[in-house]
């Protein structure tokens, strides 16, 4: 019985292996100094590249945080410090809902909310959705890494006479800052890979973008159309994308480690 | 006697402080968590509005009729409703034993170095984008179902409706494998957490009693068989709103077919890949409505794991019965 | 016995069956610190501190003994308004400083004027040894960096803690000797200036030198603050403090002058622990 169990622990590995055998193999022989630097080229012309892309989803995750995190840190500052109540477990529960919603319905939901209204795609739909994305990842891991940090350094410093409000910010925060920021790097990791909510908030575009306000490049939504497409090199480049997409994974993941082994 | 002068009653919450800097740091915060309440609402909201053309139209036949025809206008979710349920089966049906036999092998085979390692390697399959599974899935996996697994099922199994037909590649059996892969993370990561909580006191009585310690170990399992399925059901959420990757292999056609060869549509995909075609109101009012029964579902089934999960590991720590 | 177990009142005025209080009393009457009266201290139903009533003599070092549980932290707690930061708690009665009630003050005030040393060092470990010192005065404001550094030393002095960390005070508050951070933790509570410290077994967690250094510590604080010391070890009680209260099942069982305490105490409760009978 044990040996299934072993078992199951090798075919876990598999997948694995060969996602990032494969994506290597065949991503790199497009990821070169154009893929970074050019434009995409018109349908059916070889070469150009996916910087408006990557500069594209830098821009999304951007706009993103700008919604997510200050609302994900200051919720998970108040169900820490705050949170001995009724509406903190409400708070709580709701959190957990928001993070098990559908990457695609929150696109939808963007879409009514911004796009519907300004009457076109735009990159702030885009942001707006991420945004929505990453509030729950950076709440629950804020209030986690707050609720580590031992509860008699809050007393030493209220014993100070130092207000609440400085004490959590100025002593508590920075005690709990490396697995704060981690949650922060989860989130804009994850963010940086979705596809579906910019579907139809950010669309796509070809070229750069010129204001906020109208539809935006995404290295995610590139890769889906590259990679249904019935030309060679754009599949290719659209490899060469999901590479660029594990290795920032990898990258993430090894710093997350790296931070949380390191706290106090 | 003591003259007792004032008698004062001083009631948490956690501090009554006078101070503006606390009430306005405090209020600040309540404002943002607030907010989240707000976003739920919200969105539960706006897209009940935005489906009301197709909710008055079609009310509930929406959910059974399996006519999904844009050009007349009229729309059923069936096809959808069920191929987001039978990929999300086979997902499960796959992915649960291996769940299940890797937390068995973290908690209870792995020597302690490897605990690390192996997690972090688990982490990242969570941490890949949806998107890539869906490129891998598309050009790698689809052609190995295609040639290896169809055809042998089809040799060994082919009697069965489930695996009747020729083989695509692209199709439910296609879907529900990659979808497999996507959420053998959480369940064998919250699978080990609920077995860990197993009351060590729990096992060493079954092996005092003379279990062999596999048998021990079965003792265990039943122990946290609510938290197991909560893990379970925990999976099946993460599966029921999964898109690009099923998107790319399960082939789009809005049918119910018995076979597992055969291609599906799943609410999620449907949204991908008509949403910007839509263009009628009455079009665009139907897909929100799917976006409304996928948001209703997921939250159900995740309220449902969240409270088994989470009772199982309360009664865990109280170290006693269920 | 019966009127003094009633009153349980300012008990310098009263006089015990056995001494002349009064005489055993130091040469001057001191002005009151602190007065408790009729304290009662509640964590949701159970009742934790029953009626207590007491006086803290300015410029005097105030022991409480008694066993674990008896309410020794707790009544501490309720002086600083520690106490209230417990969800579901509760007090009653009538809490005094320099005569003004400390539950009409704000609490920040009270804090700033009554410091608190607690039993496990906590400096802050994201400060170094000089931050740690400075921090009660830079976050209620001071700017002033001469002044800061001034005082800096001046608390590390007063808590003799000054010659062994002069040349680091830029490492890390977390990198010294338990003992040597419970002593920064003192400097610490020392630099807002406060007017009385509360200590928490300050010495509990500490090994016997650094357990000696504390104790001198307390004896040369005394001049200039007021000192409240809960404590498990009695014969620390007996070393360092002017009077010793002995509290008992969340009750003030008898206080008195310390060397009264532990020679011939008036209630058989306070000679069975002292003699070690129980506790």
């Amino acid at each position: 019985m044990y040996g299934l169990c072993i078992l199951s622990a090798l075919i876990a590995l598999i997948p694995l292996l060969l996602i990032f055998y494969h994506t290597i193999s065949l991503g790199v022989s497009a990821l070169n100094v154009d893929f970074f630097t050019k434009l995409p080229k018109p349908v059916g012309e070889p070469g150009g590249g996916l910087a408006n892309a990557i500069i594209g989803t830098i821009i999304l995750v951007g706009l993103g945080s700008i919604v997510g995190l200050p609302v994900g840190v200051f919720a998970g500052v108040y169900l820490s410090e705050f949170g001995n109540n009724k509406f903190a477990t409400i708070i709580r529960f709701l959190t957990d809902v928001l993070n098990g919603v559908p990457s695609i319905v929150i696109g939808v939901v963007a879409y009514t909310i911004v796009v519907l209204p300004m009457k076109h795609f735009s990159a702030y739909a885009g942001g707006f959705a991420l945004g929505i994305l990453m509030i729950p990842i950076v709440t629950r891991t804020t209030e986690e890494m707050l609720k580590t940090v031992p509860n008699s350094y809050r007393e030493a410093a209220l014993a100070l006479g130092i207000p609440q409000w400085k004490a959590t910010l100025r002593i508590i925060i920075p005690v709990a800052l490396g697995g704060i920021v981690t949650g922060i790097m989860l989130a804009i990791a994850r963010a940086a890979g979705e596809t579906a909510p910019l579907l139809f908030t950010a669309l796509n575009n070809r070229f750069w973008h010129t204001t906020l306000d109208q539809p935006i490049a995404s290295l995610t939504v590139f890769i889906y159309n590259y990679g249904v497409s019935p030309f060679e090199d754009w599949i290719a480049q659209a490899w060469a994308g999901a590479l660029v997409l594990i290795l920032l994974i990898l990258l993430l993941s090894i710093a997350v480690r790296i931070v949380t082994r390191q706290r106090y | 006697m003591d003259v007792i002068q004032g008698i004062q009653t001083v009631v948490s919450p956690k501090i009554v402080s006078r101070n503006f800097g606390d009430t306005v740091f405090k209020y600040l915060s309540q404002f943002f968590a607030f907010l989240i309440l707000l976003l739920i609402v919200l969105m539960a909201y706006e897209m009940y509005a935005s489906s009301s053309l197709s909710i008055q139209k079609f009310g509930w036949s929406f959910l059974t009729s399996t006519e999904w025809d844009p050009v007349a206008d009229q729309y059923g979710a069936l096809p959808f409703i069920y191929g987001t349920l039978m990929s999300s089966l086979i997902a499960l049906v796959i992915a649960v034993p291996i769940g299940v036999g890797i937390a068995i092998f973290l908690v209870e085979l792995a020597p302690k170095w490897l605990e690390r390692p192996f997690s972090f390697i688990v982490e990242l399959l969570a941490g890949i984008p949806s998107i890539v599974y869906g490129l891998w899935g598309f050009f790698v996996m689809v052609p190995w179902i295609r040639t290896t697994v169809e055809p042998f099922l089809s040799r060994h199994l082919g009697s069965f409706p489930l695996f009747e037909g020729a083989p695509y590649g692209v199709g439910m059996l296609a879907a529900g494998v990659i979808l497999s892969i996507m959420i053998l993370p959480i369940i064998s990561s919250i699978s080990r957490d609920v077995l860990k909580a197993v009351p060590v006191s729990q096992k060493e009585a079954a092996l005092a009693l003379g279990s062999t310690r596999w048998e021990a170990t079965r003792i265990a399992l039943s122990y946290s068989r609510s938290g197991i399925i909560g893990a379970t059901i925990l999976g099946l959420g993460r599966a029921l709103g999964e898109t690009m990757a099923v998107t790319m292999v399960i082939g789009n056609r809005p049918v119910i077919k018995a076979s597992l060869f055969e291609p599906g549509y799943t609410m999620a995909s449907v949204l991908a890949n008509e949403f910007t075609e839509a263009t009628t109101e009455m079009y665009i009012s139907a897909l929100i409505e799917i976006a409304l029964v996928l948001f209703v579902v997921t939250l159900l089934v995740n309220t449902v794991a969240r409270l088994l999960v989470w009772s199982f590991t309360r009664n865990a720590d109280a170290g006693g019965r269920l | 016995m019966e009127d003094v177990l009633e009153k349980k009142d300012i008990e310098f005025k009263t006089v015990t069956p056995n001494t002349n209080v009064t005489s055993a009393m130091i040469e001057q009457p001191k002005a009151i610190k602190i007065k408790a009266e009729s304290v009662n201290c509640f964590f949701g139903k159970v009742h934790a501190l029953k009626n207590i009533s007491l006086t803290i003599p300015e410029h005097s070092v105030v022991a409480i003994i008694g066993p674990s549980g008896c309410g020794k932290s707790t009544f501490l707690r309720s002086i600083n308004r520690m106490h209230e930061l417990v969800p579901d708690s509760r007090i009653t009665g009538k809490l005094t400083l320099d005569g003004s009630d400390i539950y009409a003050m704000d609490a920040v005030v009270v804090r700033k004027r009554i410091g608190m040393v607690f039993q496990k060092p906590n400096p802050f470990p994201t400060m170094s040894i000089f931050d740690n010192v400075a921090a009660g005065l830079r976050m209620n404001g001071f700017r002033d960096k001469k002044k800061i550094t001034d005082i800096v030393e001046k608390s590390l002095h007063q808590a003799a803690l000054w010659n062994e960390v002069k040349d680091s005070l830029s490492k890390s508050g977390v990198s010294l000797s338990v003992g040597q951070q419970q002593r920064l933790c003192i400097a610490r509570t020392l630099a807002v200036s406060p007017e009385v410290i509360l200590m928490d077994e300050p010495a509990s967690a500490l090994d016997p030198i650094s357990t000696t250094k504390i104790e001198e510590l307390v004896y040369e604080l005394k001049s200039k603050y007021t000192i409240v010391i809960v404590t498990h070890n009695m014969q620390q009680a007996a070393r360092v403090s002017d009077y010793t209260a002995f509290f008992y099942m969340g009750e003030l069982i008898e206080v008195d002058v310390t060397k009264q305490i532990f020679t011939a105490p008036s209630k058989k409760q306070t000679e069975d622990y002292i003699t070690g009978r129980f506790g």
